[in-house]
């Protein structure tokens, strides 16, 4: 135990691409959105729960702003990212922090999804996958175009590693 | 290479499956022939109804057994040189071929009805996740020759490159004493339930559930409830004790650990059904101490094998498949260790790294928490409602705060991790102690996880990720500082660009 001290992890080199906190921003909204207007219209037909549905609705509209106005702001801070020559390296989670660190010698599939908010905008997610059941990195909300280079890179790096990475 | 002919030396399952099916027919037509029976006697003549019913069975029978003999003639399969080929099914052929150097298992089961035929199903798969059991040939069923040879042919290609073995031959044999260890597990207090729940479910189909329950109730008229209560749930822990023997006998009976000259280890047992299970030791990724509580504390452990390729789905879900030994005395077990991971000491015995106290302070909170939740809740209750239930829940953290208290504390001596040789050794968990050893170059990634509430107590839980068994193996609670350097060691090169020691010239980053 020579020389322990006070290690720690350095953050990744790379932030995500800006516009993920507007996609995270327009995620928030839609999923605060949809319960409010339900209860919003089931106050507004049912007329003797009028004012706990609307008190409920409002309360959980004001949570969801509070939310949509803090947290993506918070996690576009602690979200990071790196690419070297060894390894893929990956910070996420505002309360509950996680790193995640997988070799490039072990890495067997690279994926680049688009969901319909994230096409529009033009983000991107790439999920990296070792033969570890439980060892996938997902890199969240990168610009398309970076994501699409990266996933292009990685690919590359693993064909010419040799065995089956287990 | 191979031993089996030409490269068109399709072959065909046993013929004797079309007997085994007509014979769990004729099982099934009895079963339900005998009810039936009665049914139509009240209406006819028992002649006439038995001709019917013995129409029916007939018809269940034959088309059963012609179902499967159209089966076995249009299923083949075929072991070439490259490839292991199965083709199968009626109207559409189903195609299935695994490359033989992608083949880690080849797994033998026997049912009584097949053991009495000689015949085995055999299971040869690959162990990739690739979903919806596309990775596993089943040739269901084979003479046990077959069987045999087939998984000596599979597994015994690689035989150069495995270092050659110490020690050949039997590893452990079952010591019939071991079934001391079968009461203590949990299976005892499910079946005890089980066998409850089947009493009252047997009798409501015959609709005397009420008969039932007024009878017990005659019976202890005159003993108090509290008795009456001790008494029945005593009877249901006799017959999951009783349970969980019979079913240890089962599974275990003739139990016999092997290792064979290719590197392969090989786990033979079973009383009615005859299972062989082969793990390959290049497989291998290391071992699991498992000591549940109450085998614990009669000194005993279990052997897990950590190995990538393992089938994981279907009946056995309580992952005996991967079981090396049974629970039995820890000396035992730590032979076994070493015995199978080739090293003169067991890995899963070293000194560990204990983790700082703030882990046992977490543990002692959540103890805390949990039982006195319940309490809470009581007392509340208890106040808006009635006296009675204030008792209650005085008498409950009388209770389980004690308890909850006495396992954070285990919980807390069990946290441990170390680096022993090619291995690291991570040890947690009170009711389900687990050690596992795993080869350092197993690991294949690393996650480091902190909550809000682990950064103030300067604590995080390494998970070390791996292609086999479970996936993960984490380390709770470890030291912040402490860990970043044993996962730096563990694994050199991988984790050491990515960490700062502001001690040291030149290590810090901006």
């Amino acid at each position: 135990m020579t020389g322990e001290g006070t290690v720690r992890l350095r953050p990744p080199n790379n932030t995500l691409n800006e516009r993920a906190v507007a996609w995270w921003r327009s995620q928030c909204l839609l999923t605060t959105a949809v319960p409010v207007a339900v209860l919003a219209v089931l106050g507004a037909f049912i007329g003797p729960a009028r004012t706990w549905l609307w008190f409920a609705a409002g309360a959980l509209a004001v949570l969801g702003l509070a939310g949509t106005a803090f947290f993506p702001s918070w996690w576009y801070r602690v979200h990071r990212w790196e690419v070297t020559e060894e390894a893929v390296y990956v910070r996420t989670g505002a309360l509950w922090q996680e790193w995640r660190i997988a070799p490039m010698s072990r890495i067997q599939t690279v994926d680049t999804v688009r969901g319909p908010l994230e096409q529009l905008f033009r983000l991107a997610t790439v999920t990296v996958t070792t033969a570890s059941a439980k060892g996938a990195i997902r890199i969240e909300g990168l610009d398309h175009e970076v994501a699409a280079a990266l996933a292009e890179q990685l690919t590359r790096i693993t064909h010419a590693t040799p065995g089956d990475a287990t | 290479m191979s031993t089996a002919g030409g490269p068109d030396d399709w072959r065909r399952l046993d013929r004797g499956t079309v007997l085994v099916t007509a014979a769990v027919m004729a099982g099934l037509a009895c079963g339900a022939g005998v009810p039936a029976l009665l049914a139509l006697a009240g209406s006819m003549p028992w002649w006439q109804a038995f001709g019917w019913v013995a129409a029916g069975a007939l018809v269940l029978i034959a088309g059963g057994a012609g179902a499967d003999w159209l089966r076995w003639r249009r299923t083949r399969y075929r072991i070439g040189p490259e490839r292991a080929e199965l083709h199968t099914g009626l109207l559409l052929v189903k195609r299935r071929s695994l490359a033989r150097e992608r083949i880690r298992t080849v797994d033998l089961t026997a049912h009584p009805l097949l053991r009495i035929l000689g015949l085995v199903k055999v299971r040869i798969g690959t162990g990739e996740h690739t979903g919806g059991g596309e990775s596993t040939l089943e040739l269901d069923p084979v003479s046990r020759a077959e069987g045999e040879r087939l998984r000596q042919e599979l597994l015994a290609r690689r035989t150069v490159g495995v270092p050659e073995a110490e020690r050949e031959g039997t590893l452990a044999t079952l010591d019939p004493r071991w079934i001391r260890y079968a009461p203590v597990s949990f299976v005892a207090p499910l079946l005890g339930g089980a066998a409850v729940g089947a009493v009252m479910q047997v009798s409501q189909w015959f609709g005397v559930q009420t008969q039932l329950i007024d009878w017990v109730g005659e019976r202890v008229r005159d003993t108090p409830l509290l008795w009456t209560v001790a008494v029945l749930a005593a009877l249901a822990l006799v017959a999951g004790v009783v349970g969980a023997l019979g079913l240890w006998v089962e599974m275990w009976f003739g139990y016999r650990l092997e290792r064979e000259p290719a590197g392969t280890l090989r786990v033979r047992r079973g009383l009615f059904t005859s299972r062989s299970l082969s793990i390959e030791e290049r497989r291998l990724r290391g071992v699991e101490l498992v000591e549940p509580l109450g085998v614990r504390l009669c000194g005993a452990a279990r052997v897990d094998a950590v190995a990538t390729g393992l089938v994981k789905d279907g009946e056995d879900k309580n992952a005996d498949h991967r079981t090396l030994l049974p629970p039995a005395p820890s000396p035992v077990a730590d032979d076994v260790v070493a015995l199978v991971l080739r090293e003169p000491v067991p890995p899963t015995s070293a000194p560990l790294t204990a983790h700082p106290r703030a882990a046992r302070s977490r543990r002692l909170r959540w103890a805390l928490a949990a039982s006195l939740a319940p309490v809470l809740v009581l007392v509340v209750l208890g106040l808006c409602l009635t006296d009675v239930l204030v008792y209650a829940a005085a008498a409950c953290a009388a209770v389980a705060v004690p308890a909850a208290v006495l396992l954070a504390l285990d919980a807390y001596r069990s946290l441990g991790h170390a680096l022993d040789g090619d291995y690291l050794v991570a040890r947690s968990g009170t009711v389900r102690r687990g050690t596992v050893a795993l080869r350092r170059d197993g690991v294949i990634g690393w996650t480091l996880k902190q909550s809000w509430f682990q950064r103030r107590a300067g604590v995080l839980t390494l998970t070390a990720t791996t292609a086999a068994g479970d996936g993960a193996y984490p380390v709770y609670d470890a030291g912040e500082h402490e860990i970043l350097d044993f996962a730096a060691r563990a694994v050199p090169g991988l984790l050491e660009s990515f960490l700062e020691r502001p001690g040291e010239p030149g290590g810090h980053r901006a």
